[in-house]
């Protein structure tokens, strides 16, 4: 069988997404829901209309900005788990500058989108730099920095940037809105006979952009080749004449830069302005779509899909009456990163998988000779 | 415990790889208190042999069969269970761990296919790790076979021979019967060698051993048998003491081998590399260069002798860049290496053949072609305007594989699928046709076959003739001798001597590498 390879990494995806559902159905049957009711809920009830469709687009554009970030890191040698500080600085800035700039008009958006990119740079740069430098564990560094960048965004949400109409009032601190020609458009703003109810903002077309660009840039130019060669490898690297700090330095900035980006797109096509928690953890579950999606920039955007239609489809649930906590997605996440890290070395064991493609070629071989008989 | 192993046969084996077949229709034998060399090519399909015995792999066909009675092995654990055990290429310990616990470490798992045990023996087995016991064994076998190892030290702290020994006893202790050993000797000093060979001839008259090998003075030295493997096919099968070195090499490569020697005659040029007072910093902290003075000239190779551990790691590092240099002066063709990264070195002309190839010359996730570029990856023709183009790339791949008989199924697969010696040969076509200045090569023809190491041997001298300096730092005192102009043998971080090619035998390096300065 010359595709065994294909064919058994399909296999043991497929076997994963299987056993997932299959303790998921456990968990649900134990909280007493009709588990097939669900699982359609989840599935297929975000198809159902074009609203709904719009609502998974937009959750699956941060998603996958955040996805994006997390790959270059990843390539590059270093494990970002501070995308939510750095989306949440990158919106910081962004707001500051939309807000104060005083800045309209058709450039007013890419400007913002820059201002929120430098912002998650910045807050990428630092962990890249102490890890560099001083060999300080990006593993530390990035949540602390997460700490930090959400306390002074609760700061600036609470003091200086007050909206007056909330301010010494009982409801939840937000800033004032952005002027509405600093948001993203929505598609059916941009196209005309869009079928009713489309009305995702164009951020996701950033975020596919984004994925190209990057994937061009990490596969098709020397300075990617060298990130890759320098997260595969830092010795070999090294004695390549590659500088693997400086390099690392880079992907940080790269990767808080995309962050920041969607940070910013959600504030500017979501919610128009800072609120209590608009980062919707996307900063963490970005990381799961990250490897989920193989750790390519490609990979990211079905995989940003998946992860935004059962997001959906579990906040749906409480519409369609069905009594599962919300938290539901929780629990699906932390089976699935488990699930996949488990596949992982299962598809990297060539050994394992020589015994797997032995057995069955036996079994085919069977039944082949079972059937002439 | 497993029965004796009177004889051991595998037949019509073969064994396919996505385009390629590593072994193909393979029957050998070996019986009690034998010992096999098994040789051939590098890529010849000896290690994939080798775990198939194992049961790393399953083989497409053929069977195996012990004293007689076909076994099928689905695991590693079932050919321990017969007795089989194997020191594997790359040795397998973790660092930091002691030599006790790292045996404990694998004993469980071998553990459980003995027979007759109770549940309940099994259960408290699993719970409780009885190190005291495993320590006791590891000296009981040590002492058995007189295989001096300290169970209490660290792993990181014993040098490559003293793990290569471990390793065996880490084997013995499981209760291995049957011995495979792939390459053992290739990292071994010549001294820890001799150790060996000495040690496993001890061993033999208790055991059964497989053993790779491409150096044919250890075969001769230990086998009864040898078979040889070319391409996957077995060639050849025969009594060792019936046929010379240099017939087993002719069938090995399917020609005679002559190992180049430097003959030639033409003065060198200018200082190419000159280091001077040189002090450099071991990883433990201390001074593992003292003031060491070397030069070499422009087409000129100079043999750099010693045991290892002398500095002639911390030389080759410091001479391109990886480590940081506490004081003195090295300069290549006139401009000063000192406080230069290992990029600028590399663009000044400096090319570097690395001890650990696996981790440090090439990266062993990418791919081959990838792997060839690693250096010029930026430059043009592999780079235009900030794009890779791949057609060159991989151009230039099917050239070095074609010029340096890289034997692999693609230029695309990675690279560190590749079997150990090709891996050396994509390391060396890559340092070898950048076209150097200067190169420095640390034990090249490790683990190649004996037809690579001529090859490499002659590109070296090529290179040399063409103006290029060498430093070519080796163990193998015969490798030394027979390439360099000069030979300067290093102790404890100095240049002890500095002899002519003239002057030099096997026997005065070898006391002069022991710290004698004047023979
Ligand atoms: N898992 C694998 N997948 C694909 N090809 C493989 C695999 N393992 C080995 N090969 C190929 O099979 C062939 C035999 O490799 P093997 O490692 O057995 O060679 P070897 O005789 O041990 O060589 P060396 O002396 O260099 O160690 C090589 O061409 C190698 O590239
Ligand atoms: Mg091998």
């Amino acid at each position: 069988m010359k595709n065994f390879k294909l064919v058994y990494t399909i296999g043991v995806i497929l076997l994963a997404v299987l056993l997932t559902l299959g303790i998921a159905s456990l968990v649900l049957a134990v909280l007493g829901a009709d588990v097939l009711k669900t699982f359609w809920v989840i599935f297929c009830y975000p198809f159902t209309s074009f609203k709904n469709l719009s609502g998974v687009i937009n959750i699956m554009t941060p998603l996958t900005l955040v996805g994006i970030g997390i790959c270059v890191a990843y390539r590059s040698g270093i494990m970002n788990i501070g995308g939510e500080g750095q989306m949440l600085i990158g919106l910081l800035c962004a707001i500051v500058f939309a807000l104060y700039s005083g800045i309209e008009g058709p450039l007013s958006i890419p400007l913002i989108m820059l201002v929120g990119m430098a912002g998650g740079a910045v807050w990428g740069f630092f962990p890249g730099i102490l890890k560099s430098k001083f060999g300080v564990s990006e593993l530390l560094s990035t949540v602390m920095f997460n700490y930090i960048a959400t306390q002074l965004y609760a700061y600036c949400l609470r003091v200086p940037l007050l909206d007056p109409a909330v301010a010494g009032g009982a409801g939840d601190p937000q800033t004032v809105k952005l002027a509405e020609s600093q948001w993203l458009p929505r598609i059916n703003e941009v196209i005309e006979n869009v079928p009713k109810g489309t009305r995702f903002h164009i951020g996701i077309l950033i975020a596919i952009a984004l994925a190209v660009v990057v994937y061009l840039f990490m596969w098709k130019t020397p300075v990617g080749f060298k990130m890759r060669a320098a997260g595969a490898s830092d010795r070999a690297a090294r004695y390549g004449g590659i500088s693997v700090s400086a390099y690392l330095v880079l992907a940080m900035i790269i990767s808080g830069a995309c962050c920041g980006l969607a940070g910013t797109v959600e504030i500017l096509g979501v919610h128009h302005r800072g609120l209590g928690n608009c980062t919707g953890g996307y900063g963490f579950s970005g990381i799961v779509v990250a490897l989920f999606g193989g750790l390519h920039p490609l990979g990211v955007i079905p995989a940003a899909f998946f992860f935004a239609l059962i997001s959906y489809g579990c906040s749906a649930l409480q519409i369609n009456k069905i009594p599962v906590p919300s938290n539901m997605i929780d629990v699906l996440l932390g089976l699935m990163i488990m699930v996949i890290v488990a596949a992982k070395l299962i598809i990297a064991n060539p050994y394992l998988m020589d015994h797997v493609q032995h057995t069955v070629t036996k079994l085919i071989n069977k039944k082949e000779g079972g059937a002439d008989a | 415990m497993a029965n004796p192993i009177t004889s051991l046969r595998i037949e019509h084996i073969t064994k396919r790889f996505p385009g390629i077949v590593a072994c193909s229709d393979i029957s050998l034998s070996v019986g009690k208190g034998e010992v096999l060399a098994l040789v051939g090519e590098n890529g010849a399909g000896k290690t994939t042999l080798m775990n198939i015995l194992m049961g790393l792999y399953t083989p497409d066909e053929g069977k195996i069969y012990i004293n007689n009675k076909e076994v099928v092995f689905k695991s590693p654990s079932d050919a321990f269970a017969c007795g089989i055990g194997m020191v594997h290429q790359q040795y397998m310990l973790v660092p930091n761990l002691t030599v006790t616990e790292n045996v404990a470490l694998g004993m469980r798992q071998m553990m459980d296919g003995r027979d007759g045990d109770t549940t309940l023996d099994k259960f408290k087995r699993a719970v409780k790790l009885d190190l005291a016991s495993v320590r006791r064994h590891i000296v009981a076998i040590s002492e058995h076979y007189g295989l001096s190892v300290d169970p209490d030290a660290y792993i990181w702290q014993l040098s490559v021979g003293e793990q290569q020994r471990v390793e065996l006893v880490k084997t013995l202790c499981f209760g291995a019967k049957f011995l495979i050993l792939d390459e053992p000797t290739s990292a071994l000093t010549p001294q820890e060698t001799d150790e060996l060979i000495e040690l496993l001839r001890r061993m033999s008259h208790e055991l059964s051993i497989i053993f790779i090998s491409h150096k044919l003075a250890e075969v001769k030295a230990l086998s009864n048998k040898v078979a040889i493997l070319r391409g996957g096919k077995l060639v050849f099968r025969g009594n060792t003491a019936d046929h010379s070195a240099a017939d087993i090499a002719a069938l090995m490569t399917g020609h005679q081998v002559y190992l180049p020697v430097n003959q030639s005659s033409k003065a060198p040029g200018k200082p190419m590399l000159e280091v001077h007072d040189l002090f450099v910093r071991g990883d433990r902290g201390n001074m593992a260069l003292n003031k060491l003075n070397l030069t070499v000239r422009a087409g000129e190779i100079v043999g750099l002798a010693g045991v290892s551990g002398n500095g002639q790691r911390e030389l080759a590092e410091a001479l391109t860049g990886l480590r940081a240099i506490e004081s003195g002066e090295v300069s290549l063709d006139g401009v000063s290496l000192v406080g230069r990264t290992p990029k600028q070195i590399i663009a000044q002309g400096m090319g570097y053949v690395p001890e650990e190839r696996n981790i440090e010359g090439i990266v062993p996730s990418m791919s081959i072609r990838e792997n060839l570029v690693l250096k010029d990856i930026g430059k043009p023709p592999y780079s235009t305007v900030g794009v890779i183009s791949n057609a060159r790339i991989s151009a230039n791949a099917e050239k070095m594989r074609e010029e340096f008989d890289i034997r692999c199924s693609g230029v695309n697969v990675a690279a560190g699928s590749l079997s150990g010696g090709n891996i050396q040969k994509v390391i060396l076509a890559r340092e070898i046709s950048r076209g150097p200045k200067f190169l420095i090569a640390v034990y090249p023809i490790r683990g190649l076959d004996l037809g690579a190491a001529e090859f490499i041997h002659k590109q070296l001298l090529a290179l040399r003739d063409s103006g290029v300096g060498i430093l070519l730092i080796s163990e193998e005192l015969e490798e030394v001798i027979n390439l360099s102009d000069r030979i300067a043998v290093i102790f404890k971080g100095q240049i002890q001597r500095t002899l002519g090619r003239g002057e030099a035998t096997q026997r005065k390096l070898g006391m002069m590498m022991a710290g004698v300065k004047e023979i």
